[in-house]
C-alpha cells in the first residue's frame, strides 16, 4: 500500500533529474517492474548457480533416470523437477541454463549493438555510397529469412555455441544499423550539431560524444527487445542442432534431446520450454516498459 | 428362425465375412526419409533403396529374405568357369515388366535387359550413360569398372559376364541394389520420344511393387504387381509416409496410421515392448564401429601400443551409454551374421593394469598424448561418437594416456582421416553385399591405404590371406581362410573394434511376417496383413 | 503512382544482385565437399573425385561459377539439385504451395483474430479484456515456437486424439495435385473426407506459425487505433451523430489499418523463418525444411535457388506493401 503514495515531496520546486524523470514514468508500468523483477531473479540464480543448484548439471546418476517431479508419483524431493534420460537433475541444468541463456543475451546484444552503431553512424555521417553500399547490404540481409541465414552461417562457422552467438549476431545487425542511421539523420540537422561543426569539432567526437548519446533511447530500448530475441534465436539454433553442443545445459539443446521423450516424460519438454518463455516475456515486458519511458512521444 | 431367414441370416454373416477378404489391403509404412530418386544406380542410401530396388526391381540373384545368403532371382541358375573368371547366367523365361500409364511391355524379360542394365553404369559411350547427370557410384565404388572385361548375350536367356581377375564376391555384388535389371525397351521407347529423364522419374522393374504416384517428401504410393513371377504380393497397396521424425513415427504407429516404422528411438524401446497392439523386432546389424589407429604413426606402429590401448577401453560401458542397449561388445571386424564369422577369437579383456605394463614395455610407463576423433554425425553403427570418445578419454586417461577430442564437418572428416591425417579415428562400416571381403579387404587391405583402410595397416600375412580367399570359389576353403585372417587381425590390434549395432524395427499386431534386413532394407514381399 | 513504383523496383535490383551474390558466398563457404558427403565411408578415389567435380561445374574458378549462375538465372535456369537431379525450381515449385497453404492460414488465423481483439481492446481501453489482451499476446510474442508445437501436440494430438500428429493429409487419400495447395484440389476433386482431413493436418501448424503474428497484429491494431481514436476527425464525426460501430470501422478502422498492413507485410519474413522450424516438426512437405536438408546435404544449386527464390518473394511482398501503403493513404506517395 505505501507504494501507491509516491515521494515526490523532497524537492518540488526543481525539475527531477533525468533518472528520477525516468524511473517515475517506468514504475507505472506495473509489467516492465514485475520483469525486471524476474530479470534481476534471473542474473542472481545465473551467478549463484554453483551454490543454488543441488547437483552438478553433468553428474548423471545412473539409477534414477527419467525420474518425475517430486509431486508426481514416482518422483522424489532429491530431484525437484526430476531427471533426464541420462538421469541428471533437471533444476539443476535449467539453473545453469540461465548462465548460457543470459550470457548468450549479453554477447549477442553487445557484439550487434557495436557493429550496429559504428556502421550505422558511418552510414549516418558519410552520406552517398557508403551510406548506399551499407544499405542495401543490410536490405540484403532483411531480405533472407534470419532463422535461415543464422543456419548458413552456423553451416559455415561449425555447430558451436559461440559460432551461434556469432551467427544471431550477425542476423539481427541490420536492425540497429538502421535505427542508428535514422537516429543520426535526425540529430545532424539539429542546431547543436551544426554549431559544434562551426566550433570545429571533430568528426570523431563529432559522431562518438555529440551525436551518439543522443541517439541512445531508441538504442536502449532495441537492445533491451535484442537480449529477448536472442536467446529465442540461440534456443531454436540449439534445437535444430545448431547451437550449443551437449552437454551443455543450454535451454534450446535440452528442448532438442528431450524432444523424443514427448509421450513419455513430459517434463523434460515442459520445463525447459517454460524457462526459456519466462525469461523472453520478461526482457520483453522490460523492454516495453523502457520504451514507454524513454520514448518522449507517449510522455506528456 | 424360419428357415429362409436363417439363410438370409446366414449369407449375410458370410458376405460380411468375406468382405474384407475382398477389400484391398493396404500396408503403410513410416518411411524416415524421402527417397533421392527412383533409380538406385544413382545412389547409396538405404531410403532410396526402399523406395526403388528393394520393392520395385529385381537383380540377377537376390538375398534370401532376412539373411545374407545368395538365392536366383531373375537368373534362374548358374556357372562359374574353373579358373573363376566367366559366370554364365541363364535367365528365367516369362518375367513381366510392369505395366503403366506411360509404358505397356510387348515382351518378356531377355538378356537384352540385362546389357542395358550393366551397359549404362559401365560404358562411356552408352546412350543412357550420361542421362539424369548419370553418376553410378555403388558401380564404381564396387570396382566394377576395372573389374568387367565383357558382357554378352549368348542367346535370349543366356548372359555371360567375362571378368578380368577371379573375384569371389562378385555374385554377391549382383545382389546388390545396383544391379537390378530395367526394361530396355522402356528405356528405347522414352528415347524415341526424346525424355530419356523420365526413364529414371518413372521407374519401371519386375519387382513385387510398382510406383503409382510420389508427392515429394510426402507420400510415395505402389500397388502390387498383378503379374509377378513369384506370385502377386499379400498386399494389395503399398504406402510409403514419409515421416523424418522418430517420435512422430511411433505416434504414427501407436495411433494405427502406419503399421511398419524403422529406426526407433532408443528411448521409446520400452515402451514398445509392453504395448500389446507392437511387436519389437530386433537383429544385429550388418555393420561394425571401430576405433583405429594410425598405424603408420608413432606410437601405434608399435604392436604392443595398441594391444594396450585395446586393453585400457571398457566396452561394456560404451554399449551402455552409447548405444543404450542397442548394441553388441565386437570382437571381429565382421559383424556375426556374416558367414565366416570367427567366434573363437578370444577379445581384450578391459585390464588397465595389463594395458600399463605393456604400455611400459613398449617404452611409455608414463603414456603419451594423442589426438582421438570422433564424428560429427549419427550412425547406424554409431549413434553418438562424441560421447564414445568422452568414455574413451575417461579409460585411456588411466593409463596415463592423454587423448584430445577432435571433430570436423562430417565432410572434412571422411577427407582427412583418409589422408592419413589423424592419430586414432572413430568410424565405422555397414556392409554392402554380405560378402567377408567387403569388409576385411575395403577396410583392411592395402590397397585399400589412402582410402578407406583408416589404420593405414598394410600387413603381408593378413593380405596374403584375403588374396587368396577373393580367388577361390569354393565357400569352405574361403571361409577357413577368412576365420584365419580374424586371428591375426586381433593379434596384431590395427582397431579396437567397438560395437555391431542392433536393429529394432517395431510393427503392428496385424503384420505378419515381416522380417528385419540385416542390409538394413524394408522388403514388403512375403508380408501380410491380417 | 507509375514513377513511385519505378523507382522502387530499381531499388530492388541492387538488392537482388546482392542476394544472388550472398548466397553464393554463403553456400561456397560452408565447408564440407558435396562429392565427399555422398561418398560416405565408402570414399571415393582421386580420378572419380575430379570427373565428378568437372560434371557438377564445380571445377571452374569462382568467379567464372558466379557469372555462369548469373547468366543461368537470366535465362530462368536455376540448375538442378546435386541429390534428386531434377531442376530447383521445379523442386520449388512442388513444395511451395505448402508453405504457402501453411503460411497463409497461419495469418488468416492471426488477422481473424488479432484485428477484431486489438481494436476491441482499444476500444475499451484499460478494461480487464484490454489488459488481457495485452498480457496473452506479449506471452504469445515471446513463444519459443518449436516447444509450443510439442506442446499442442502433446495435449491435442497425444492425449486428446483430436488431431493427427504430422503430415499434410491422411495416407489414404490421394489427391492429384493441380493447383498444390491441398484445401483446392481436395474440393476440386470433390472429396470432402479428404478435404477435413487436409484441414484437421493444417490446424496445429497454422495455429504454431500464427501464434507471433497474431501477437503482433493484436498489439499494433490496438496502439494505432488508440492513436486514430483520439484523432480530430473522429471526434467531429462523433459529434455529427454517427453511429459508434461506424465510426470505429468506417472512419478510425481505414486509418489505422496503414501500420498494421506494414506489419502484416513484415510477418512474411516472420512467417518464413517459421515455417523451418513448423515444418521440421509437423513433417510438411514445405520449402523451408527443404532448404535446411539441402543446406545439410551441401546441395548447392538447391541452397543458392531456395535461398534466390525466398529472398525474392520477401521482397516482392515487402514491394506490395508498399504500394498498397499509398493506395490507401495517398500523402505517402507525395511525400516520397
Amino acid at each position: 500500500m505505501t507504494e501507491t503514495t509516491p515521494s515526490p515531496t523532497i524537492a518540488p520546486l526543481a525539475p527531477p533529474g533525468p533518472l528520477r524523470e525516468f524511473w517515475q514514468y517506468f514504475s507505472k508500468n506495473k509489467g516492465a517492474v514485475l520483469g525486471m523483477a524476474v530479470i534481476v531473479c534471473l542474473v542472481l540464480i545465473a551467478l549463484c548457480a554453483p551454490w543454488l543448484a543441488p547437483h552438478d548439471p553433468h553428474e548423471q546418476f545412473r539409477h534414477a533416470l527419467l525420474l518425475p517431479p517430486f509431486w508426481s508419483d514416482g518422483g522424489s524431493e532429491r530431484f525437484l523437477l526430476g531427471t533426464d534420460d541420462v538421469g541428471r537433475d533437471i533444476l539443476s541444468r535449467l539453473i545453469f541454463g540461465a548462465r548460457v541463456s543470459l550470457l548468450v543475451g549479453c554477447i549477442v546484444v553487445t557484439l550487434s549493438l557495436a557493429v550496429g552503431v559504428v556502421l550505422g553512424l558511418t552510414a549516418g555521417f558519410f552520406r552517398g555510397f557508403v551510406e548506399n553500399l551499407i544499405m542495401r547490404l543490410m536490405d540484403v540481409m532483411l531480405a533472407l529469412p534470419s532463422l535461415l541465414l543464422a543456419i548458413a552461417i552456423v553451416a559455415i562457422l561449425g555447430p558451436s555455441l559461440s559460432n551461434a552467438m556469432i551467427a544471431i549476431a550477425v542476423v539481427v545487425l541490420p536492425h540497429y544499423v538502421r535505427l542508428t542511421r535514422a537516429a543520426v539523420i535526425t540529430e545532424t540537422s539539429k542546431d547543436y550539431v551544426i554549431a559544434s561543426q562551426v566550433a570545429g569539432a571533430g568528426l570523431l567526437r563529432q559522431m562518438f560524444v555529440n551525436v551518439l548519446p543522443n541517439c541512445m533511447a531508441p538504442l536502449i530500448v532495441q537492445a533491451t527487445l535484442g537480449f529477448s530475441s536472442a536467446i529465442l534465436d540461440a534456443a531454436a539454433l540449439g534445437f535444430l542442432g545448431l547451437g550449443a553442443q551437449p552437454p551443455t545445459p543450454e535451454w534450446g539443446t535440452m528442448l532438442a534431446d528431450a524432444r523424443q521423450f514427448i509421450q513419455r516424460a513430459w517434463w523434460v519438454v515442459t520445463f525447459p520450454g517454460l524457462a526459456i518463455l519466462i525469461t523472453v516475456l520478461a526482457f520483453n515486458l522490460m523492454g516495453d516498459g523502457l520504451r514507454d519511458a524513454l520514448d518522449p512521444r507517449l510522455k506528456r | 428362425m424360419s428357415k429362409p431367414f436363417k439363410a438370409l441370416f446366414l449369407g449375410l454373416c458370410a458376405a460380411l465375412a468375406a468382405s474384407p477378404a475382398f477389400a484391398d489391403k493396404t500396408l503403410v509404412f513410416c518411411s524416415e526419409g524421402s527417397p533421392e530418386g527412383f533409380n538406385p544406380q544413382f545412389y547409396t542410401a538405404g531410403t532410396t533403396f526402399d523406395a526403388t530396388s528393394r520393392n520395385v526391381f529385381d537383380g540377377l540373384v537376390k538375398f534370401d529374405r532376412g539373411t545374407t545368403t545368395i538365392t536366383p532371382g531373375l537368373a534362374e541358375s548358374w556357372d562359374i568357369s574353373e579358373d573363376g573368371t566367366v559366370y554364365t547366367f541363364k535367365l528365367r523365361k516369362g518375367v513381366k515388366f510392369h505395366t503403366t500409364k506411360d509404358f505397356t511391355p510387348s515382351r518378356d524379360f531377355n538378356a537384352d535387359d540385362v546389357l542395358f542394365s550393366f551397359n549404362r553404369q559401365w560404358k562411356k559411350d552408352h546412350p543412357y550413360h550420361k542421362v539424369s547427370g548419370g553418376t553410378y557410384e555403388y558401380f564404381n565404388s564396387m570396382s566394377m569398372q576395372d573389374l568387367l572385361k565383357s558382357i554378352d548375350k549368348v542367346d535370349d536367356y543366356t548372359v555371360r559376364f567375362v571378368l578380368n581377375r577371379p573375384e569371389a564376391p562378385f555374385i554377391a555384388n549382383l545382389g546388390m541394389d545396383f544391379a537390378v535389371i530395367f526394361s530396355a525397351e522402356y528405356a528405347d521407347q522414352m528415347m524415341k520420344a526424346g525424355t530419356p529423364e523420365q526413364f529414371d522419374l518413372k521407374p519401371v522393374g519386375t519387382g513385387p511393387f510398382q510406383l503409382v504416384n510420389y508427392q515429394k517428401d510426402a507420400v510415395i504410393r505402389y500397388k502390387a504387381n498383378p503379374d509377378y513371377w513369384r506370385g502377386k504380393a499379400a498386399i494389395d497397396n503399398l504406402v510409403f509416409a514419409i515421416t523424418p521424425d522418430a517420435s512422430v513415427r511411433y505416434a504414427k504407429l501407436k495411433a494405427g496410421e502406419c503399421h511398419v516404422m524403422p529406426y526407433p528411438n532408443p528411448a521409446d524401446l520400452e515402451a514398445m515392448r509392453k504395448d500389446p497392439d507392437i511387436t519389437l523386432l530386433e537383429k544385429e546389424g550388418l555393420n561394425v564401429g571401430y576405433l583405429a589407429f594410425n598405424t603408420e604413426k608413432k606410437p601405434f606402429d608399435d604392436k604392443r601400443v595398441r594391444q594396450a590401448l585395446n586393453l585400457a577401453i571398457n566396452k561394456a560401458a560404451i554399449i551402455d551409454a552409447v548405444f543404450q542397449g542397442a548394441g553388441k561388445v565386437a570382437k571381429n571386424p565382421i559383424p556375426p551374421t556374416i558367414w565366416s564369422y570367427n567366434d573363437d577369437v578370444k577379445d581384450y579383456p578391459y585390464d588397465p593394469e595389463k594395458a600399463k605394463q605393456l604400455l611400459a614395455e613398449a617404452g611409455y610407463p608414463n603414456g603419451f598424448e594423442t589426438d582421438l576423433w570422433a564424428m560429427p554425425v549419427q550412425r547406424p553403427y554409431n549413434p553418438n561418437a562424441r560421447r564414445m570418445a568422452e568414455i574413451i578419454q575417461a579409460d585411456w586417461d588411466k593409463v596415463g594416456v592423454k587423448a584430445k577430442i577432435v571433430s570436423f564437418e562430417w565432410g572434412e572428416y571422411l577427407k582427412r582421416s583418409k589422408d592419413g591425417e589423424h592419430q586414432t579415428v572413430l568410424l565405422g562400416w555397414t556392409g554392402d553385399n554380405g560378402d567377408p571381403d567387403n569388409f576385411l579387404a575395403v577396410l583392411l587391405g592395402c590397397d585399400a591405404v589412402g582410402s578407406a583402410n583408416r589404420a593405414r595397416w598394410c600387413y603381408k600375412p593378413f593380405e596374403d590371406l584375403i588374396q587368396e580367399a577373393k580367388r577361390v570359389s569354393d565357400v569352405n576353403e574361403r571361409t577357413r581362410l577368412y576365420k584365419e585372417a580374424q586371428v591375426i587381425f586381433k593379434e596384431e590390434a590395427p582397431w579396437v573394434t567397438i560395437a555391431h549395432s542392433v536393429v529394432f524395427q517395431p510393427v503392428r499386431k496385424e503384420v505378419v511376417d515381416f522380417r528385419i534386413d540385416p542390409f538394413g532394407g524394408n522388403v514388403f514381399y512375403g508380408v501380410d496383413l491380417q | 503512382m507509375i514513377a513511385f513504383i519505378l523507382r522502387r523496383l530499381g531499388l530492388l535490383l541492387p538488392t537482388f544482385i546482392g542476394v544472388t551474390l550472398i548466397a553464393f558466398a554463403l553456400i561456397h563457404l560452408i565447408p564440407g565437399d558435396p562429392i565427399e558427403l555422398m561418398a560416405g565411408e565408402r570414399g571415393i578415389d582421386a580420378a572419380r573425385h575430379a570427373q565428378l567435380r568437372a560434371e557438377l561445374g564445380l571445377d571452374h574458378p569462382l568467379w567464372q561459377q558466379y557469372f555462369g549462375y548469373i547468366f543461368d538465372i537470366l535465362r530462368g535456369d536455376l540448375g538442378h539439385s546435386f541429390v534428386t537431379r531434377e531442376p530447383v525450381l521445379k523442386e520449388f515449385l512442388t513444395l511451395f504451395p505448402a508453405t504457402i497453404e501453411l503460411s497463409f492460414c497461419a495469418m488468416l488465423f492471426a488477422v481473424a483474430i488479432g484485428l477484431p481483439v486489438g481494436i476491441i481492446a482499444a476500444v475499451n481501453r484499460d478494461s480487464i479484456f484490454d489488459h488481457t489482451v495485452m498480457g496473452v499476446s506479449l506471452i504469445g510474442y515471446s513463444m519459443p515456437i518449436f516447444w509450443w508445437a510439442l506442446l499442442l501436440i502433446l495435449l491435442f494430438s497425444v492425449n486428446l486424439g483430436w488431431t493427427p500428429v504430422s503430415g499434410r493429409i491422411s495416407v489414404m487419400f490421394w489427391v492429384e495435385p493441380v493447383t498444390g495447395f491441398m484445401l483446392i484440389d481436395t474440393l476440386l476433386a470433390g472429396d470432402t473426407e479428404a478435404f477435413v482431413s487436409a484441414l484437421q493436418h493444417l490446424i496445429l501448424p497454422a495455429i504454431v506459425l500464427g501464434t507471433i503474428p497474431l501477437a503482433v497484429i493484436a498489439r499494433m491494431t490496438r496502439s494505432a487505433m488508440m492513436e486514430v481514436i483520439r484523432e480530430d476527425y473522429i471526434r467531429v464525426a462523433r459529434a455529427k451523430g454517427l453511429s459508434p460501430l461506424r465510426v470505429i470501422t468506417v472512419h478510425a478502422l481505414r486509418n489505422a489499418l496503414i501500420p498494421v498492413i506494414t506489419v502484416i507485410g513484415l510477418q512474411v519474413g516472420v512467417l518464413l523463418a517459421g515455417a523451418i522450424l513448423t515444418e521440421t516438426i509437423f513433417a510438411w512437405p514445405g520449402v523451408g525444411k527443404w532448404l535446411v536438408d539441402s543446406i545439410q546435404r551441401r546441395d548447392y544449386p538447391s541452397v543458392q535457388g531456395g535461398i534466390l527464390l525466398i529472398a525474392s518473394i520477401v521482397m516482392l511482398v515487402n514491394l506490395l506493401v508498399d504500394l498498397l501503403y499509398g493506395l490507401i493513404n495517398p500523402r505517402i506517395r507525395y511525400s516520397r
